[in-house]
Formats: structure tokens, sequence, C-alpha cells
């Protein structure tokens, strides 16, 4: 599960790259990157999740 | 580009003086690990604090600086249709590309040096009582070596980050003077990392996830390391507005002004606050909410003006304290000295605070500065993550339990910090 919310992480970021470098309307390149972003907190919210659950199993 | 600045002779010197005050920061965030941590494991703290800035001086010199270097130097590229992306300079080890001689490069270099050892302490105190010396000076070579050189190359090396501005017209590209992505949100998200991959200490949560209080050994180093704290962030939030903002010299007094209202409004925030949650002002949080203010300010003291400065401090006070209270009440995740909170989520605050209270929100440097944002949550976290899991995989990063229970001072150094600690007993007869 950490793995995943990494690749999220991870995966928004690109999204935002290429967002950044690649288009040129500034409506459709701010809406990528706030969509990586959103992406991102996805990945953030699922890595603060399995630190729980690994602590919880640990216990 | 960003270019690298031409500085006269006098203003020079001026900015060399800026830059020896930033080891001051050093013995600052050294200090408040060690108060804010226990007794048993405070020689080890700052012994760490010691090594740890040390191997990642020394690992910056050799190979970190080559891939971070400044933009008017040699770099890597890649060209995506008609712009050309600066991804990671390319010159010698050992500095033996720049010349160190009191000229514009040469103060970056030194300012960058001082850096990185100040991003390598601030996980020390996320690891606090259980972070093993070996490993956390080996987590700091990676830091210093890889990871900071990588991403201070695309904030102020002239990459890709920088160059949002002049290649796609994003604002003025990311704009971050004093550190706040670079050194204290990378700090912020190794000590992350590092809560994480070490777990929690010995009887911080219960088996239901009820956190126990286990209070700093001591108030006054926590404290006293906030006022050098200070002066060391006057010296990095002034140079690097020189050396990477493009600042005049003559904009040090304003950011003086900025830094310390930043970090006096968010003390006094942090103390109304505790003092209406508690009953009393805590003086713990309350040396959290001073760095907080410090921190908030590396990005946007030289760009705002000195009523903005205190509603970033007022903010930032704000956050931090919600923010230790949630990491540690609801998430699990026991960070000592708030490392994580004060400099990640007060970092990523100051970041923004450059968009939203300079009215540059309108030429699009809101969205630069979210790219940075993303980049540091999607590159910096995954790959310090990775670096210290592989680590950890290799060399076991957390001391046994025995370790624990003896206190790390005993266990590893094999000598207290307080080897004569006596109560006096006659100091508490009724008089």
């Amino acid at each position: 599960m950490k793995l995943m919310s990494f690749g999220l992480l991870a995966g928004g970021w690109v999204i935002v790259v290429a967002a950044t470098w690649l288009l040129h309307v500034p409506l459709v390149r701010t809406l990528f990157v706030i969509a990586g972003s959103a992406i991102q907190v996805m990945g953030l919210v699922l890595a603060v999740r399995a630190h729980k659950m690994s602590s919880s199993e640990k216990g | 580009m960003l270019p690298v600045p031409s500085l006269a002779e006098n203003a020079s010197m001026f900015c060399f003086v800026l830059i020896l005050l930033v080891p001051l920061a050093w013995i600052g965030v050294g200090l408040l690990n060690a108060g804010l941590g226990r007794s048993r494991s405070a020689a080890h703290a700052v012994l760490t604090c010691l090594c740890s800035g040390g191997i990642a001086v020394t690992t910056f010199v050799i190979f970190g600086y080559s891939w971070q270097a400044t933009a008017a130097n040699s770099g890597h590229f890649v060209s995506v249709g008609t712009h050309s992306w600066n991804l990671l300079a390319s010159q010698p080890f050992f500095l033996r590309g720049s010349r160190l001689d009191l000229s514009a490069e040469s103060l970056i270099v030194l300012l960058q040096i001082f850096s990185v050892a100040l991003a390598a302490i601030i996980p020390l105190s996320a690891g606090s009582d259980r972070w093993r010396l070996g490993p956390a000076c080996i987590s700091s070579a990676l830091l210093a070596g890889v990871v900071y050189p990588v991403f201070a190359h695309w904030v102020w090396g002239g990459g890709w980050l920088a160059q949002l501005g002049t290649n796609v017209g994003v604002g003025r590209g990311f704009v971050d003077a004093g550190g706040a992505s670079t050194i204290q949100i990378t700090g912020g998200l190794t000590a992350l990392s590092i809560t994480w991959i070490l777990g929690p200490r010995r009887g911080k949560f219960s088996p239901q996830d009820m956190p126990a209080g286990i209070p700093g050994h001591n108030a006054v180093f926590a404290l006293v390391g906030c006022l050098f704290a200070w002066i060391g962030w006057l010296g990095l939030n002034t140079a690097g507005a020189i050396l990477f903002a493009g600042c005049q010299i003559s904009a040090v007094v304003l950011i003086v002004v900025n830094t310390t209202l930043s970090a006096v409004a968010a003390a006094l925030t942090m103390s109304a606050l505790t003092k209406a949650r508690f009953g009393r002002p805590d003086a713990s949080l309350c040396a959290n909410g001073w760095m907080s203010g410090l921190v908030a300010s590396s990005a946007a003291a030289p760009f705002v003006k000195p009523a903005s400065a205190i509603i970033v401090g007022i903010i930032a006070g704000v956050i931090v304290v919600y923010s230790i209270d949630l990491l540690e009440a609801r998430l699990t995740i026991d960070d000592p000295a708030g490392a994580i909170s004060v400099h990640a989520v007060a970092g990523v605050w100051g970041l923004f605070a450059v968009s939203l209270l300079t009215g540059a929100a309108s030429s699009g440097q809101w969205l630069a500065q979210l790219a940075g944002v993303c980049t540091l949550f999607g590159f910096v976290l995954p790959f310090t993550y990775g670096l210290n899991w592989i680590l950890d995989r290799f060399y076991r990063q957390r001391v046994d339990e025995e370790g624990e229970m003896q206190g790390m001072d005993l266990y590893e150094l094999g000598a207290g910090a307080y080897p004569e600690f006596v109560t006096h007993h006659d100091e508490f007869l009724p008089r």
C-alpha cells in the first residue's frame, strides 16, 4: 500500500511536470496541475493510512 | 536561466559576513534537538548533529555540489519542443571546477555548504532517542550527496523549476530565496521518512494509539536554540536573497525586519493558542512556533512588506500547532521536536505566501510555487524514503530495545550527558 502511495505521489508529479512543460494554454495547464496535485494528495493520504495500518499491526 | 549575480568587492565581503552567520542556525537546531529530546540521549543528539552535519558537508564537497552548481555552469539538458530544460549540473568533483575567491559563485558554494548541513540535521530530531549514530550519518550523506543537490539545482542552479518563468511564462519561475523548499521542506520530508521507517519511541502510543506525553528534558536548551537559530536565519535569508533572488544589498534591512517579525508573530501566536488550550503557554510549543516563523520567512522575507511578514508568522504559528496535534494524536507519527510540522508544513506555507501576499498571484506565480511543492512531495519524499528504506535493509537504523531503555548516550557512547545528576534533597525542604 505504501508503494502504491508513492506511485501516486510520483505519478501526480509527472502530470504536473508534463503540464507545465507541454501545455501552453494557461487555463488547461492550470487544470492539469491541479489534477496532478489532487493525485498527490490522494497518495499522501494513502501513505499515512499505510503507516497507521503497519503501526497497528506491529502494535 | 537564473543568472549568477555580479557583486562589487564591498558587496561580496558583506555577503561573506552574512553567510558566516548561517552556522549559528546549525547550533540553534542542534540545541533544539537536544532540549526537546530526553536527557538519556542528550549527548547523542548533539554528537549526531556534529557528525551528520560534518558528513553532509564533506559529501557535498566531494560530489554533491557537482550536481547542483550554479546557473553559470554547464549542465545536462533535455529538449522538449522549443524549450530546453536544465536537469542536472555537471561540474568536477571536489569543487575543482569552482573558484573560491570571494566571487559570487564562491559565495554560493559557501552558502550551499552551510545550507546542506542545516538540511541534514533537521531530520535528526524526528529520530530522537532511537536513531543510531552510524545510520544517521549515512542518511545525511545520502541527503547531501544526492537528494539535496538535485532539487537545489532545479531551484537555485538554473534548473527547470527556476526556468518556468523564462521558458513557459509561469510567473517568475519557482521562487525561494532563503531555502524554504531546498533546506526546510527537504529536511522536513526526510524527517517524515525517518519517522515512518524507525517507528515511534517505546511507550509513545498505547495499543489504542493514544499518545503519551514524553516531554523534552531541557526547555532552556530549546529556547536558547531558537535565539541562535534566529541569528543564523538572518544570515541565511539575506545571503540567499542576494545570491539567488537578485536582491540588492540595500534590501537586507527589509529582510532582517521581515524574518524577525515572522518569528516573533509565530511565537506569540503559539503562546496565545497554547494558553487558550491548556491554560498556560507551552515552552516547547512556543519554541516550535518561533522556528516555524523563521521557516515560513525563508521564502517570503525578501518580497513581502513588514505587515505581511506578521501575517506570515501568525498563520505559520496557527498551522503548526494544529499540524503537530494532527500528526501525533491522529496519524500516530512520533516526531519529538515537531520537525515535520515546523520545517515541512511551515515551509509549504512560506512558499505559497510568496505569491499570495506579494500581489504576484495574478501573474501565475502561485502555479510555479505549486509546481515546486508538487516536486517536493512527488520527487523528494519518495526519493528520500526509498534511499533510507534501502539503507535500513543493509544497516539497521533503529536501536534495539535495550538501547532505547538505557538511552542512546550510554548505549552508543558509553557515557551519559549528565553523569553527576544529583538531586539535592535539602533544596526541597520547607523554609
